[in-house]
């Protein structure tokens, strides 16, 4: 490839991405009028937040002074991004392939079709953070738990949250890859995806009390590492004796490196789905039976 | 008029589907879409491709638009290998699918169009200048601020018709882009499509179409392709002039019996179809000469059948293809259904 034919694609990558960003927050905030959209993006995470308060005090049987708390509370809050960008990602193809029946006509365009699918899932990403900060707020505000200002480790929260979210949407395009191949049903392993992340990454309860088989499977998760740094950034202790002994520099290069490793594989498997699906012609198949 | 130099070229290209079957689980079948076809298309051209459905008509766009790629053979277009260089190839071509509601739903007609636009870098007022023109052209001009989810599927057609024209590509597949479009917007495409070949005569497009008429007033030249496998390709006048020494009929008769029996082993009939029309039947004669006409009346007197009515007519596109195939483009698609 020529330096001129990089640039090209470098351009035509970067077009894809903020055009599919565009796409997609249009069709995140369109569904309905802004009002009820932002009760809507205000209504969701509270409830979701006081669910998980209903299971933690009345089924659990656990007190908000527990420490325990506010692991449980912050790792539920930043889960909001795990499906929000692994579904906006990887949705994203059975959305235009089924739905718009426009991904064919994004084959034939001089578009990039993975930096496409990420710009799509930037959308989602933006109104998962808006979710987030909100069960954040009512965390502190009304259920008390302790977040000084003062005491948030800012470069930290921000290192983590952008590699985190980078890990999420490569995930997601791991499962695009996967779902260009496959029928709609497809939906299902990104739920099942979420699902084996909510379990072994420490989202509401620490590593610790897993098995071990399972807990190694953890530490081979980047979200595992995305989490344990975020509420290091936050409540000042990660909450998992496995990796206490982890110094933060240690867990955040943990986490940039499976980022990293993890783009690469999914770039790699999403480009070997699309030959694939090229070969068997299923790039504008419909399944919607 | 053609200009020097080919915008398509395609040699021995084949494609063969494998399809589960349902009945014997973990077997397969093949079909072959495409069989050996080789085409050239020069720059500047309206090349038609006629056939029935499931003739190979789309996979060949498909191929040649890099969304699948071929089992064996090779196709070029401007010059360049669609697969070892899919991504080049992107940046110079369009596509416009007929009979489909393709679109973003939430979005404006205009903010349809315009994100088609920014993929090819089309600078914004450039891209919404084209829009409107398009738009007026296609009869949308008044939909424009329109959410997609609103319009009807005519309507829909018509703007990825309008996307298609929008990036100015050098080749432009169109694959049946008129079709289920009432006649009115059928004839007003066409037009448009003609028009915007006079005005860029360096653009290529190849058109896809079961509508012989279609073909007949539109393209430059015409592959008529069925199974898989080009059966001819020249202009379509010469295609029709291959026919001139024959004959070409049209009956209506009334009648009980097997009429197809009769005429298959009647003297001097090259080809036929027979087509029940609510009791009488239409049929199509190619003869081997007028001579044989007389003969032929006879026969079907001699059955019991009853002239309604009889027209000798010019030759057709639609003749040409029951010349080559030996049946009506229509019962093609019968053929090709039960595939």
């Amino acid at each position: 490839m020529t330096w001129k034919e990089a640039r090209a694609r470098v351009e035509e990558a970067g077009r894809s991405l903020w055009v599919a960003a565009w796409l997609g927050w249009q069709i995140e905030s369109n569904w309905t009028d802004p009002f009820l959209f932002a009760v809507y993006s205000v209504v969701k995470p509270v409830a979701g937040a006081l669910i998980l308060v209903f299971m933690y005090v009345v089924v659990a049987r656990g007190g908000l002074a527990n420490p325990l708390f506010p692991y449980v509370f912050v790792g539920n809050a930043f889960y909001i991004y795990v499906g929000a960008v692994l579904m906006g990602v990887s949705w994203a193809v059975i959305d235009d392939r089924e739905h718009y029946g426009t991904l064919k006509y994004l084959y034939v365009a001089p578009v990039s079709v993975p930096a496409y699918l990420l710009g799509r899932g930037a959308a989602q990403t933006g109104v998962a953070t808006l979710s987030t900060g909100i069960t954040l707020l009512v965390g502190v505000g009304i259920l008390g738990i302790e977040i000084p200002p003062g005491g948030v480790h800012g470069a930290l929260l921000a290192g983590a949250l952008v590699l985190g979210l980078l890990s999420l949407a490569f995930l997601g395009l791991l499962l695009g890859g996967a779902t260009l191949l496959t029928a709609r049903h497809n939906y299902f392993l990104g739920q099942a995806v979420a699902g084996a992340l909510y379990l072994l990454s420490g989202v509401v309860f620490p590593l610790d009390v897993l098995p071990p088989p399972l807990q190694a499977l953890g530490k081979a998760l980047p979200t595992t590492y995305w989490l344990e740094a975020l509420r290091r950034a936050l409540l000042g202790d990660g909450g998992n004796a496995t990796l206490g002994a982890l110094p933060t520099g240690t867990v955040l290069l943990i986490l940039g490196l499976s980022t990293a490793g993890l783009a690469f594989a999914s770039v790699l498997v999403f480009r070997l789905a699309e030959g694939l699906a090229h070969r068997r012609g299923l790039l504008d198949m419909q399944t919607m039976h | 008029m053609a200009l020097q130099g080919f915008s398509i070229e395609t040699q021995d290209l084949t494609r063969v589907f494998r399809v589960k079957r349902r009945e014997a689980r973990g077997q397969s079948r093949e079909i072959v879409a495409l069989d050996r076809v080789t085409l050239t298309v020069r720059r500047g051209e309206l090349f038609g491709v006629l056939g029935p459905n499931g003739a190979g008509k789309t996979t060949l766009i498909k191929i040649l638009a890099t969304l699948l790629s071929p089992t064996s053979g090779t196709a070029r277009v401007l010059g360049i290998d669609v697969a070892q260089n899919p991504w080049e190839v992107r940046r110079r071509i369009g596509m416009v699918s007929g009979g489909e509601s393709s679109g973003y739903g939430l979005l404006t007609v205009e903010e349809n169009l315009w994100m088609f636009a920014q993929f090819y870098g089309i600078p914004g007022r450039e891209a919404r200048r084209r829009i409107r023109e398009l738009l007026a052209i296609v009869g949308l001009a008044d939909r424009a601020r329109t959410k997609v989810y609103h319009l009807s599927s005519g309507m829909r057609q018509k703007m990825n018709f309008a996307r298609g024209f929008l990036t100015e590509p050098e080749v432009l597949f169109l694959d049946e882009p008129t079709i289920g479009l009432d006649v009115g917007t059928a004839r007003a495409l066409r037009t448009y499509i003609r028009e915007w070949l006079d005005e860029h005569p360096d653009r290529t497009i190849l058109l896809t179409t079961h509508y012989m008429h279609e073909a007949d007033e539109l393209c430059d030249r015409v592959a008529i392709i069925d199974r898989g496998r080009v059966l001819a390709c020249d202009a379509p006048a010469a295609l029709k002039r291959g026919l001139q020494g024959e004959a070409v009929f049209r009956l209506t008769v009334d009648g009980e019996g097997d009429l197809g029996a009769l005429l298959a082993n009647a003297h001097g009939v090259v080809r036929f179809t027979a087509e029940a029309r609510d009791g009488p039947t239409e049929l199509s004669l190619i003869l081997a000469d007028e001579g044989a006409l007389v003969p032929v009346l006879a026969a079907l007197q001699g059955a019991g059948a009853r002239l309604l009515s009889l027209e000798k007519r010019e030759p057709t596109l639609e003749d040409v293809f029951l010349r080559l195939v030996g049946r009506a483009l229509s019962e093609g698609e019968a053929d090709a259904a039960s595939r």
